[in-house]
């Protein structure tokens, strides 16, 4: 490998690990200031979580979670939160095919894109 | 509630980082036999947090140059179909079956925690990996040591076990990704562990998004247990490096081995919600 591509390849190694630091650092901040809304606005609110229920339609799909988010309502900003946490692995993916892309291995660039296909269609799918 | 959740997971975090096991395998037990949680609402919760820490981890660990990129994204579309199968199956069955397979797979956890595994490298390619490229190389004391990829399809199909309990527990199910790539796909202990990590966000993320529409994923739940992993989990890896971490071992395998035989007897009793 000649010097040039080995420092390329640093170079892409280095943004992908600022790419995957910066994805849960914004989670875990949204997620902080949507749990200090919930926790005032419910306290010392005792929510039972023994019975499964499951979560109301509104927090289970983006268009419901991140409208509940832009009015600031605290669950749904913990919500986004957690959906820029799940979409951070993803775009490690979708970086990951460009990659493959730019080295023209396409072989390495197909198996890639099935992947980040499932992963989109298990996040926005349905 | 809140605020027990977030200790809870604090130190959940802190000792699965020390003894390498990770947060996942730690909160499920926690949240439904100390807390009383519903274990679908547990699982849920969990696999929140094991994308936080994997994907933390993972940013120090791609920039050291172990992890094998193509292994990793071959593997991973075994894991993601494997996750998604894995939730699947996960809203068809009673709590009580998620309970005992937990207790099952956490036994075998810890078990496999307290064996190193050989550190062998396999003597030439295997026909997949040959054609697939696979072959690669880490840094070492003395540069750059190459090494070949064994037996690529029996690693494929462990993966995509690994992707089903991964689904159906909420867990990394890092355990078993290493045992795929060490002993079927004889890659090095280092480069195994390093590109597991690497691979268990992406396995999470496939599950997550199908739990967010099941409904698996409460706010006010996954909320603290995220935060508390990832403080502690980072905590944790920062004090990894200055103590010794055997006797530690010891106990949390002792600790895990109770929790784990209390999910399958309250599984078989009905005791779990």
């Amino acid at each position: 490998m000649n010097p040039d591509s080995e420092n390329k390849k640093g170079r892409m190694q280095g943004m992908l690990g600022a790419l995957l630091i910066t994805g849960v650092a914004a989670a875990a901040m949204i997620v902080l200031i949507g749990g200090i809304s919930y926790i005032v606005k419910y306290g010392a609110f005792h929510q039972d979580y023994g019975v499964f229920r499951g979560e109301p339609l509104s927090l289970r799909h983006l268009g419901g979670i991140f409208r509940l988010a832009w009015s600031l309502e605290s669950r749904g900003i913990i919500q986004a939160g957690l959906v820029v946490l799940i979409a951070t692995p993803i775009a490690r993916v979708a970086f990951s095919f460009a990659a493959f892309l730019m080295d023209r291995d396409w072989m390495y660039g197909l198996f890639t894109l099935v992947v980040l296909v499932t992963l989109m269609y298990s996040l926005v799918g349905r | 509630m809140t605020l027990l959740a977030l200790a809870g997971s604090l130190l959940a975090g802190f000792f699965g980082a020390m003894t390498g096991l990770g947060g996942g395998v730690i909160i499920v037990p926690m949240l439904t036999l100390a807390f009383g949680v519903n274990i679908r609402y547990a699982v849920g919760a969990s696999l929140v947090s094991v994308i936080a820490t994997s994907s933390g981890a993972a940013a120090a660990y791609v920039r050291e140059g172990y992890t094998n990129i193509r292994v990793a994204m071959f593997l991973e579309i075994a894991t993601t179909f494997g996750a998604l199968f894995g939730a699947f199956v996960a809203a068809r069955i009673p709590t009580s079956a998620i309970s005992i397979i937990f207790g099952i797979v956490l036994i075998y956890s810890a078990f496999l925690s307290r064996h190193a595994p050989r550190k062998t490298g396999a003597e030439k390619p295997g026909f997949v990996a040959a054609k697939l490229r696979m072959d690669s190389d880490y840094p070492s004391s003395e540069g750059r040591t190459s090494y070949h990829v064994g037996n690529v399809p029996a690693g494929f199909g462990i993966m995509f076990a690994a992707g089903g309990l991964s689904g159906l527990l909420g867990i990394g199910s890092g355990a078993v990704k290493v045992l795929a790539m060490d002993r079927a796909m004889r890659l090095p202990f280092k480069v195994s562990t390093t590109t597991s990590n690497f691979m268990i966000g992406v396995t999470a993320a496939a599950s997550a998004g199908a739990y967010l529409h099941m409904g698996y994923i409460d706010p006010g739940l996954a909320m603290p247990v995220m935060l508390g992993v990832l403080l502690g989990s980072w905590v944790g890896a920062k004090t990894l490096v200055r103590t010794k971490s055997g006797r530690l071992r010891t106990v949390f395998s002792i600790v895990i081995a109770v929790m784990a035989l209390e999910m399958i007897y309250n599984g078989i009793t009905g005791g779990v919600k």
